[in-house]
């Protein structure tokens, strides 16, 4: 086994148990009032992010950082839906940007945001397959055939809404051998070589290009996943989290989501 | 709902069984056989307390795993392969579960009297008619106890199940899993699975106790 | 029968057992000798339970030292009997037995015949801790004897009794050894159980044998001070010439048989008579001695002296507050040359 797949291991294994690790980060640095350290504020920006987002936000935060030397932002990346529940129960976060509208509403439905979420990013499905897809699988429908093991995330998690979206499109009917807790788990499975396909966004199988690769399909066009984006009503740190949201939706940013596969809304 | 307690009763019962069989003899070896290397068994038997339960199931995949050292050749020979089957459940929660085993019975089989298997040994037993006559009665309530605890930690077992067996409902989703979705879906569901485990899993507890260890 | 001849050597650090043991079918063998003598190593070894580093181990002239316990065909009491708690008395009879596959229903009812016939019908059913000390030990022989085993081992089997049960008890084993048809080795450090129980005893000490003979022998020559001590006589070392014994620097004692070379000499410490001044007539042995300590003795007084050489003397509680015997006061000491046996060391 190369390094290389060791640390995607790893990566997956510390990806896995996010979900349940979640509010960790420090609200004792919050609170900085917006006139303090002027119109952007200072001191930490908790953003809660989907799974998906974690190789261009940790981009997009990087640059946000440099160009806002007084604000600190902090990720939390895991399954939208894990995090929803997490702001809902009070988790002290600034900032959440999701995988799809539906996990935003567990947001906005229990009042939780500030103003209307803005969608910042589209993402797409594909079929995830080893390098190379030694099994062949171009279609949809290929993946229902004899043998072919497939993982997909669970219904309630914003890949799998769309993964059955797709599949129930193209007609295929197809029983995975797991449902996993969040699109990363599922890729990592393809990783690890335990299954033979995966349907994962096209911005995963983007960033894990060295070990998968991503087979487009036409069904993907009717379950496109809107990203939206919004700051928290109860952010300890208010001035922080709308100069980030604000950040997200600059050119600079669009073409680091862009670079990673994700489409313009 | 259901679907997910009878797979978390049946695999944690299974995991239970398979690490009495295996963890006891293991036990007894660490217990009174002196062998080269025992401390590094004990040191690998006891590792799965200290390594995260997700750890210890990315471990399991690397060797029995569709291209792992022992599961690669399970596919290939037999065309089977443990990861997201039932099957593969109870080894996640019996790798999880048997320090609990050994450790307990380990413990009672130093606390029980050697010489009562010389004694039997005297009387014309053998190894293994002196362990299964003499000393298996005399360590009873640390097997006992030892399966319980061992049952138990199957029972609640998440992570090394989640990331070796996958999760789907009726072959691999138990009971600690469906509780983690539902609390991305719903939490009052989440917390009223939460209690169904509580309430089940301490009237068995007790149940146990009573019977296996009230008795002596 | 079978008889026993076992050169038995075992070496632990800093300690070595070699020691040659015979005895021959229905022969009552004890080993006798202070703690720590390897007496138990020794029960062991011949058990198999402890493997030999040395030497042999024969059974009716068949090499079994190299056998498994298991398969050794020897019945072993062992001190605290070891009776499987969990199992009631009749069971734990009929576990040799049905290790040997006897079938059950047989063992069982050869077991409770054996039970009855140490007076344990009544108690066939029950466990261990509901035994009294007797009645485990008579449980742990029969146990021992249900196998017919061709050598039969006794670790200290009446050293877990009560002053009252032993004696009892003690009988009552002479009788079952008797019944023995094969060999029967015996490990004790109670001089009274091995002369009562043994024909012959083997006297064990730091690991190798120091003398062997019966009963009667060993009680009169004693040839190392612990079986002096344990026999209660004076033993002393010495070069004679004729009746006369050089034992420590130029004191002589004057000995009942003539002898030549290096001896022994043993008396009784009753032989010893303590005066307040120099006896009149001047007999032979006789020479002036310190009162080191005082001590009861069953209705005696054991009085420890110093002198030319060291030596205990019994005296009467009238004969002691007469001569106002305490620690330090001085006396003569004789001893009647009839009294004093000597033999070649």
């Amino acid at each position: 086994m190369t390094a290389r797949r060791w640390a995607a291991v790893a990566a997956a294994a510390l990806l896995a148990t996010a979900g349940c690790a979640g509010g960790e980060n420090d609200a004792a640095g919050g609170g900085a009032s917006p006139g303090s350290g002027g119109a952007r504020g200072s001191g930490p920006v908790t953003v809660l992010a989907a799974a998906s987002l974690t190789e261009s936000f940790t981009a997009i935060g990087t640059r946000f950082e440099q160009l806002n030397p007084a604000l600190d932002v902090t990720f939390s990346f895991g399954g939208s839906s894990g995090l929803a529940q997490q702001i809902v129960s009070g988790a002290p976060a600034d900032v959440f940007a999701a995988a799809s509208p539906a996990t935003m509403r567990t947001v906005t439905d229990a009042g939780d945001a500030v103003g209307a979420p803005v969608t910042f990013a589209r993402n797409q499905l594909v079929i995830a397959v080893a390098k190379g897809n030694p099994r062949g699988l171009t279609s949809l429908s290929a993946l229902a055939g004899p043998g072919v093991k497939v993982a997909l995330c669970a219904e309630p998690v914003p890949c799998g809404a769309a993964a059955s979206k797709a599949l129930d499109a193209a007609g295929v009917r197809l029983t995975p051998v797991t449902l996993e807790q969040d699109v990363r788990a599922a890729l990592a499975k393809v990783k690890l070589g335990e299954v033979d396909a995966a349907l994962v966004y096209r911005t995963d199988a983007g960033a894990a290009a060295a070990d998968v690769d991503g087979v487009e399909f036409p069904e993907s066009a009717g379950a496109v996943n809107d990203y939206p984006i919004v700051a928290l009503r109860d952010a300890p740190n208010p001035a922080g989290a709308a100069a980030f949201v604000a950040f997200v939706r600059t050119p600079e940013a669009q073409q680091i989501l862009a670079d990673a596969g994700f489409r313009q809304p | 709902m259901l679907a997910a307690l009878r797979l978390s009763l049946l695999t944690a019962t299974l995991a239970t069984a398979a690490c009495l069989l295996l963890g006891v003899p293991l036990a007894w070896m660490l217990a009174r056989v002196p062998f080269r290397g025992r401390r590094l068994v004990r040191a690998l038997v006891t590792v799965p307390l200290v390594l995260p339960p997700v750890v210890g199931g990315v471990a399991l995949l690397l060797v029995f795993g569709r291209r792992g050292l022992v599961g690669g050749w399970l596919d290939a020979t037999f065309g089977f392969s443990l990861p997201f089957t039932t099957a593969g459940v109870v080894v996640a929660e019996a790798f999880v579960a048997m320090p609990f085993l050994v450790i307990s019975v380990e413990g009672a089989l130093r606390g029980a009297d050697a010489r009562y298997e010389e004694a039997a040994a005297t009387l014309g037993a053998s190894r293994w008619t002196a362990f299964r006559r003499v000393t298996l009665p005399l360590i009873g309530p640390g097997v006992a106890a030892g399966a319980v605890l061992c049952w138990a930690r199957a029972l609640g077992e998440f992570g090394a199940t989640i990331t070796f067996a996958g999760n789907f409902p009726g072959r691999t989703q138990t009971m600690p899993l469906a509780v983690y979705l539902a609390l991305e879906q719903d939490l009052d569901a989440a917390i009223v699975l939460s209690l169904l485990l509580l309430v089940v899993s301490v009237a068995i507890l007790a149940g146990l106790r009573d019977r296996w260890l009230g008795a002596t | 029968m079978s008889a026993l001849d076992a050169h038995l050597v075992v070496r632990r650090d800093g300690f070595t057992l070699d020691a040659e043991l015979r005895a021959a079918a229905g022969e009552v063998v004890a080993l006798l000798g202070p703690n720590g003598a390897g007496k138990t190593t020794a029960l062991r070894a011949l058990a198999g339970l402890v493997a030999l580093d040395d030497g042999h181990i024969e059974l009716g002239g068949e090499r079994i030292d190299g056998i498994a316990p298991e398969h050794r065909h020897i019945g072993v009491v062992f001190q605290d009997y070891l009776l499987f708690p969990h199992l009631s008395a009749l069971e734990n009879v009929a576990f040799g037995p049905r290790c040997r596959g006897v079938p059950r229903s047989r063992a069982r009812a050869q077991a409770a015949e054996l039970l009855a016939r140490v007076g344990l019908a009544g108690q066939a059913g029950r466990k261990p801790r509901q035994l009294s000390g007797g009645q485990a030990q008579r449980v742990a022989l029969v146990r021992a004897l249900a196998t017919g085993p061709r050598l039969l081992l006794l670790d200290e089997p009446l050293a877990a009794l009560d002053a009252r049960t032993r004696l009892d008890t003690r009988a009552h084993l002479r009788g079952h050894l008797a019944g023995h048809a094969g060999p029967t080795v015996l490990v004790t450090h109670d001089p009274l159980d091995a002369m009562m129980l043994a024909d012959r005893l083997v006297i064990l000490e730091h690991g190798r044998v120091v003398q062997t003979g019966d009963a009667a022998t060993i009680t009169s020559r004693p040839r190392t001070d612990y079986v002096a001590r344990l026999v209660g006589l004076n033993l002393y070392r010495g070069r004679a010439d004729g009746d006369l014994v050089r034992v420590a620097g130029d004191f002589t004692l004057t000995t009942a048989g003539p002898q030549h070379g290096d001896v022994f000499v043993a008396f009784p410490p009753a032989a010893v008579a303590l005066y307040a001044a120099r006896p009149e007539g001047s007999p032979r042995n006789t020479w002036p001695a310190t009162v080191a300590a005082v001590l009861r003795h069953g209705d005696a007084l054991r009085i420890e002296l110093t002198g030319p050489i060291t030596v205990a003397a019994d005296v009467t509680p009238a004969a002691a507050v007469q001569l106002g015997l305490e620690p330090g006061r001085p006396v003569w000491a004789s001893l009647k040359a009839t009294e004093a046996t000597s033999y070649p060391a």
